[in-house]
């Protein structure tokens, strides 16, 4: 259907031509708070339904919010951090609708005056280029209760729990142009979000979802209609979502229809977007200020608190990476995606080999964890522990390949590489005296080769540096090995 | 009947009512559209003020919303909140089935 | 017993704490006197045992000699107020049911204060209303009815009915746009609405949020500064509550008010007053100038826009506070097959006529295309009638008001909402500016109904509009006690 040869990430190739995706994504990120956004209820909670509800939150008659400070303060750094205008005054409105997970009949939200404005975010695309998004807004709002329709033939349950934890809607610009620019740009908010504290980005437990707008458009041409595909949990939903709902879009299109603005749906199991199954009249929300809560104000000195306490964002600490330790762009882009990362990695290079350190992280280490399932943060291998490692192998103590058996061996018993490395007597030897025994072993022992090499065979110095490596229990420095060698054999 | 400026319909009174989830019985729905009208004509008055340059009250209280500490100081009263709902099973509130 | 009930509260409360009298003593004399009033349909949910309980526990408290300020004092509660435990209906079939699991702050301030429920009081269906005529359970009929039913006024019409009757020392009321003034006018008695703020709104039952305000309704002015005192108080609870302290009400009672200056506003006399009304504003004026108070002739442009505002703000606000009524929580449930259905039969039955009319008027001015022109246009009339206030507070100490263009109507009189609307103009404007104003009565009519005057002070002056209110309130000396008043 899609001759997916030729076509740039974005494109849909349909038969009057090829076509733009033009995308823009709302991202609804849980504040990492201890309780709710207007009320005291926790905003963690376990299993037993409607444990972590407050009267507040469960809309009984005459409750009334009050607003968290730390939800504020998260918005405001999440502002600064993605370098958007800070709105020193915003309003809270209520947008009113039904709904069983919604109790009070309204959900509280910001419409006219949210409290950050417009910004933008640098993200890297997987060509190695960078590109930058623009952001809309961000506003604080409540998150809704959860609805079971499946528990029995006529009844849904629902469960207040999650009612009134506190969500900051990123609401990005139109600027993105394809599916992976939009999993890119997850991935960057995500990664901010998580490097401030404001939200840990947990997309399976849902305390990150993003809502897509799509539309398609033969370039030059006006933006088309679009349509939002609601709750993508995943950066992989998202990018199917979006690849899904642009061929549908061009197909009706071509067919001579017209895109009805609506809401869908991404089916996981089909891979294809579908309407939500509403009734046709549109929501009217009818926002208006809410009366119960005044006009949410601070000082720029609070705001300027508030930004000295921000650390440093992934692409400073990507320059410095890059500037300071040596490490190439790639590998520092890989370490600034956790913040756990970086911190690990800072102390880990600290006062020894930058590049080194980076490459034994980002292959050895990663890879290992990965291999046996461990998290990150349960990492048996410190940063310290690490850091040693490299100091050894750069000293010389051991070899490169000698350091992986002791990394395999930190991995499982934790002990520090110096230990193993005594424990096991692994120093590598670069004692010429002692090279030259074991070349003079091997030699003796391989006369005809000798006679080969003499002759000509130049390849063969390999076999002799492997001997003596064998001989050596891998232990010989082999840059040595190599030179006394060839000295050896001439 | 009197001269009612008619400013609603009964498709727009049914179409209000739709969304404040109101059941209006048919007999009914003549004498509210005319209730509505009078009302609406009575408010719509306030065309005669000049409020061009005028922002609309926030509040009257004159003090600024107060900051709450994040602390978890509520929650853990499932029984009070189930107390009065017309049914709930194992801790959920029950309503009839939503198909989405 | 006649003389257990001469006494208001102020003396009351020095006899208790004199031990002349018990509080059991006291609470029974009330309850005798409800059921002996019981016609009147104040009271919808009477609560005697409990009643009796709270008042041994007051005598106790009295021996022990610590008693609160209003240790022992019965009083009846608007079912607007949730009452732990108690039902609270807010004068719908919608909370028919409705046990709250918690006090409201305002009540919770009196009962921690000593005082004694007496039971819940019927009031016009979420306080939407002017005659007490739209509770669930029916009309509450005005002491001072003769021959014909007459209306207390409303919203707050059973807690007027009640003091008016002696069959409660004090009560509690909310005024949204008049509904402790305008009850208290056709009663005969004294109704205080603080400034917006004062009073704790956690836990009342919210009809326009940006407007209501819970207050006390007494025989005196003096019994009013008392119950203030209780009542009022800043809770970190409600956003809106003001962080201010309120000095003792009752040291401001005998200030003189020499030199303060009374505005009187044109634009509250005009057609459609009754003329025995405009007779008594006037004597007012003058109890007031011999008292040595400056009367001064002002002028508020913007108050005849006053109705309009309040009729787009308050029920838009509604439409919104009353969408949590849907039977998935609490209150009656209406089954069906679909959430939607369930949603709109419970609410279209358990929602009478006229909150129906004021959410669907809420939903309608809030709706997409209409919200400019009608909502915010509001709001920005709102601005200009409160600075109509602010201007004029520049130079008077307080605005001397009637408090209704006309006394107590027939029960059933009054068909056209639109014509019932017309009651609160004179009430309406000081709740869209948030200001505190009491309405207290100053004679009776030729028809031998009460005919109520208001005072209006700036933001937070309750102290010395209670010096006003009590030298306008001494000078009427009115002292008739009501026909159907429990004797």
């Amino acid at each position: 259907m899609n001759d997916t040869l030729n076509l740039k990430p974005g494109q849909v190739k349909g038969d009057t031509g090829i076509w733009e995706m033009v995308i823009g994504l709302e991202i609804h990120a849980q504040i990492s708070s201890k309780s709710k956004l207007f009320s005291g209820a926790s905003a963690s909670f376990g299993s037993d339904a409607n444990s972590s509800v407050s009267l507040v939150d469960a809309a009984m008659p005459g409750m009334l919010p009050v607003i968290n400070k730390f939800c504020v303060e998260q918005a405001v750094k999440t502002g600064l951090a993605l370098n958007a205008q800070i709105n020193n005054t915003s309003v809270f409105d209520r947008k009113n609708y039904f709904y069983a997970d919604l109790p009070q009949g309204y959900q509280i939200s910001q419409f006219t005056k949210p409290i950050v404005g417009e910004g933008e975010i640098v993200i890297d695309l997987d060509d190695g280029n960078q590109t930058t998004i623009g952001i809309e807004r961000l506003h604080l709002e409540q998150d809704a209760g959860k609805s079971l329709h499946d528990q029995h033939p006529t009844k849904s349950f629902i469960d207040l729990n999650r009612t009134g934890v506190a969500l900051m809607e990123i609401v990005s610009k139109p600027d993105i142009r394809s599916p992976q620019e939009a999993g890119a740009y997850v991935k960057k908010i995500r990664s901010i979000l998580r490097y401030i504290g404001a939200c840990d980005g947990n997309m399976e437990e849902g305390s990150l979802r993003a809502d897509c707008n799509v539309s398609v458009r033969k370039q030059g041409d006006a933006f088309g209609t679009r349509c939002e595909i609601k709750n993508l949990n995943s950066i992989r939903f998202i990018i199917q979502a979006i690849q899904s709902e642009a061929e549908r879009q061009v197909d009706i299109i071509e067919a001579g229809g017209k895109i009805k603005q609506e809401t869908r749906l991404f089916d996981t199991s089909t891979g294809e977007t579908r309407s939500m199954r509403s009734k046709e009249d549109a929501h009217d929300y009818r926002y208006f200020p809410d009366p119960d809560l005044l006009p949410l104000e601070f000082s720029d000195s609070w705001v300027k608190e508030i930004k000295g306490t921000l650390p440093e964002l992934p692409d400073t600490l990507k320059k410095r990476l890059v500037n300071d330790y040596g490490i190439t762009d790639y590998d520092a882009s890989i370490l600034v995606e956790e913040k756990d990362f970086v911190d690990f990695y800072l102390e880990a290079a600290n006062g020894v080999d930058g590049k080194l350190t980076a490459n034994w992280m980002i292959t050895e280490l990663f890879g290992a964890l990965k291999k046996e399932n461990i998290m990150f943060l349960n990492s048996p291998v410190t940063p310290q522990k690490l850091g040693e490692l490299i100091a050894l192998i750069s000293k010389g103590v051991i070899s490169g390949k000698i350091a992986k058996d002791v990394f395999s061996d930190m991995m499982v018993t934790k002990k520090s590489p110096s230990e193993i490395v005594k424990e096991k007597g692994l120093e590598q030897v670069s004692d010429d005296k002692a090279i030259m025994k074991l070349i003079d072993k091997v030699i003796s022992e391989n006369q005809d080769k000798v006679k080969d090499y003499l002759g000509g065979k130049d390849k063969l110095l390999g076999f002799f540096v492997g001997q003596v490596m064998k001989l050596s229990q891998g232990k010989a420095n082999p840059g040595l090995v190599n030179k006394l060698l060839k000295e050896s054999l001439k | 009947m009197s001269n009612i400026k008619s400013i609603v319909d009964i498709p727009t009174v049914n179409k209000i009512a739709r969304l404040a989830r109101l059941q209006i019985p048919e007999k009914n729905k003549q004498n509210l559209t005319n209730d509505l009208n009078n009302i609406l004509e009575f408010v719509a008055q306030l065309n005669e003020v000049d409020t061009s340059n005028v922002e609309p009250l926030a509040s009257v209280t004159g003090h600024k919303l107060p900051l709450r500490n994040d602390e978890v100081t509520d929650g853990n009263i499932e029984q009070l909140v189930l107390k009065n709902a017309p049914e709930s099973s194992s801790g959920f509130f029950v309503v009839p089935k939503v198909i989405e | 017993m006649s003389d257990l009930l001469n006494l208001d509260l102020s003396s009351a409360q020095k006899s208790l704490k004199n031990r002349e009298i018990s509080s059991v003593e006291l609470t029974k004399a009330y309850l005798d006197a409800i059921e002996k009033t019981s016609s009147l349909g104040a009271y919808i949910d009477l609560q005697k045992d409990y009643a009796l309980e709270m008042a041994k526990n007051s005598d106790k408290k009295i021996n022990q000699g610590v008693a609160g300020p209003l240790e022992g004092i019965p009083i009846g509660v608007k079912d607007m107020f949730c009452t732990k435990g108690i039902k609270t209906t807010a004068s719908s079939k919608i909370l028919e049911n409705f046990y709250p699991t918690y006090e409201s702050t305002v009540t919770q301030n009196l009962w921690n204060d000593g005082a004694v429920m007496l039971g819940k009081l019927s009031c016009d269906e979420f306080a939407m209303g002017s005659s007490n005529e739209t509770a669930a359970k029916g009309n509450v009929i005005n002491p001072w009815s003769k021959t014909i039913p007459m209306s207390p006024g409303g919203s707050s019409g059973g807690s007027a009915a009640a003091v008016a009757s002696r069959s409660a020392l004090a009560a509690t009321g909310t005024d949204t746009g008049g509904s402790i003034r305008q009850p208290a006018a056709f009663c005969g008695i004294t109704g205080l609405k603080p400034t917006y703020g004062r009073c704790s709104r956690w836990g009342i039952v919210a009809f326009s949020s940006s407007l209501d305000q819970a207050g006390p309704l007494t025989r005196t002015v003096s019994d009013a500064a008392i119950m203030l005192n209780s009542m009022a108080g800043y809770d970190n609870k409600d956003s809106t509550s003001a962080n201010l302290e309120m000095p003792d009400l009752t040291s401001y009672l005998d200030k003189s008010i020499k030199g303060k200056k009374i505005g009187i506003p044109k634009e509250y006399t005009q057609d459609g007053i009754s003329q025995d009304i405009v007779s008594f504003y006037e004597t007012s004026i003058q109890f007031l100038k011999d008292s040595g108070a400056e009367i001064i002739p002002v002028s508020l442009p913007h108050t005849k826009y006053a109705l309009p505002v309040y009729y787009i703000i308050a029920p838009a606000e509604a439409s919104s506070n009353l969408a949590r009524y849907d039977g998935v929580r609490y209150g009656t449930r209406k089954e069906a097959e679909s959430l939607d259905d369930m949603y709109e039969l419970t609410r279209g039955e358990g929602f009478g006529d006229e909150v129906q009319r004021r959410i669907m008027i809420g939903t309608y001015v809030l709706s997409s295309g209409y919200y400019d022109a009608y909502y915010l246009k509001a709001q920005k009339v709102r601005r200009l009638i409160k600075e109509d206030f602010d201007n004029t507070f520049e130079n008077v100490d307080f605005l001397l008001t009637p408090s209704t263009p006309s006394t107590a109507f027939e029960l059933g009189q009054k068909q056209d909402p639109l014509t019932m609307y017309l009651n609160d103009i004179f009430t309406v404007p000081a709740s869209l500016a948030g200001l505190p104003g009491i309405s207290i009565p100053v004679g009776l009519d030729k028809a031998g109904l009460p005919v109520g005057i208001q005072l209006i002070a700036n933001s937070f002056d309750e102290p010395n509009l209670i010096s006003v209110a009590h030298t306008l309130e001494k000078s009427a000396n009115f002292n008739v006690i009501a026909q159907g008043a429990a004797k």
